[in-house]
């Protein structure tokens, strides 16, 4: 990240020196940082809304009902770990979790349930391991909900109309992503 | 009264009387989600502030067109809008990087505009990859990742060229 942000402004100031343009670049230095406490608080609230549905959905044991419905696939997905019914249910609560958007709530399965599938593996990861990453990679999320706050930040009247093309593309971005480690989990030599 | 402007309402009023059959703390429930929530934002500002700094000063000296047009040939053959380029990059990398990213299109096309949903659409399909990997594996131990990365960036670039398909043929150009 050190990286990243100090290219970016170097690049900038390179650029102004080159182009002329360093006053516009000077004045964005002070917006920029002004538009961004604007943006999180034109975010907040609708961000802090939909925190308090999620945590009525979990208290309500929605993500376990979710956790139910996916343990019939899961247990195709990952048939070796799925043998272990700790490291199961683990992952059936990381992937619900995810569902809801309670990216606080699915980390800590995820990671215990990675533990378990790590072990004995000698630090290389096997292939239902890396199946459960590209899973966790891929964001396949009911509601998103940060993104859906920020275009209400920007004065989007129906900020949710996105859910379908999220939905599709989520399941897209999944598909390939699962099938893209399975061709590769074939052919990877090492 | 269009179909979308019934989900919010009718999700919060069946969540709530949900709640209440199966006798749980709803306003409780609630207010402590909500206090999360604010957390987040606490915890995303700073990294916001930065970031949204570096990428204004970026777009305004002019690099950020430079960038988009050396893309533009690649990603218009996939599809993808070419100002998103910038999204692209940051995205796998940088969760709050392409939050900053996706509000300077936001607001700049407006939430409604074609950019504005591609970019909203890319943001809310696809995940902070590099970081994710890195805390999974980090805490399981594993040092050789395998095919892990290619993968999961074969699914981000997915999402992507999907994002882009899905608002064209939902919501036009």
């Amino acid at each position: 990240m050190a990286w990243i942000w100090s290219v970016l402004v170097g690049i900038s100031v390179l650029f102004g020196l080159l182009r002329g343009t360093m006053a516009e670049v000077s004045r964005a230095a002070m917006s920029g940082a002004a538009g961004a406490v604007e943006l999180a608080v034109g975010m907040a609230g609708a961000l802090c809304l939909w925190s308090g549905a999620a945590e009525l959905m979990r208290r309500c044991g929605l993500d376990a009902a979710l956790a139910a419905l996916f343990r019939p696939l899961l247990r195709r997905l990952l048939p070796r770990a799925s043998r272990d019914e700790e490291t199961l249910s683990a992952v059936s609560a990381n992937l619900s979790a995810n569902l809801l958007g309670l990216g606080n709530a699915a980390t800590p399965p995820g990671i215990r349930a990675a533990r378990r599938m790590a072990r004995g593996c000698g630090g290389a990861a096997g292939d239902e391991l890396c199946r459960l990453v590209v899973l966790n990679t891929a964001s396949v999320q009911l509601l998103p909900t940060t993104v859906a706050s920020l275009r209400a930040a920007c004065g989007c009247a129906a900020p949710f109309d996105i859910l379908p093309a999220v939905w599709i593309s989520s399941l897209l971005s999944v598909t390939v992503g699962l099938g893209t480690a399975r061709l590769l989990g074939r052919l990877w030599r090492d | 009264m269009s179909l979308s402007s019934l989900v919010v309402p009718c999700l919060l009023a069946g969540l709530a009387l949900y709640a209440l059959g199966k006798r749980v703390d709803v306003y409780g429930a609630l207010t402590a989600g909500a206090a999360d929530g604010l957390q987040l934002v606490i915890r995303i500002l700073p990294a916001l502030v930065a970031l949204l700094t570096a990428v204004s000063m970026f777009r305004a000296s002019g690099a950020m067109d430079v960038l988009t047009r050396a893309l533009a040939p690649v990603l218009e053959k996939l599809g993808i809008p070419p100002e998103t380029a910038p999204i692209l990059l940051v995205r796998p990398l940088s969760g709050s990087g392409a939050l900053a990213v996706v509000s300077d299109l936001i607001s700049r096309h407006g939430p409604d505009s074609y950019t504005g949903r591609v970019a909203a659409v890319m943001m809310g399909s696809t995940e902070t990859t590099f970081y994710t990997v890195a805390v999974y594996f980090g805490a399981a131990g594993i040092r050789r990742s395998r095919y892990t990365v290619p993968a999961a960036l074969a699914a981000d670039l997915t999402g992507f060229i999907a994002a882009a398909m899905t608002v064209r043929l939902l919501f036009g150009t």
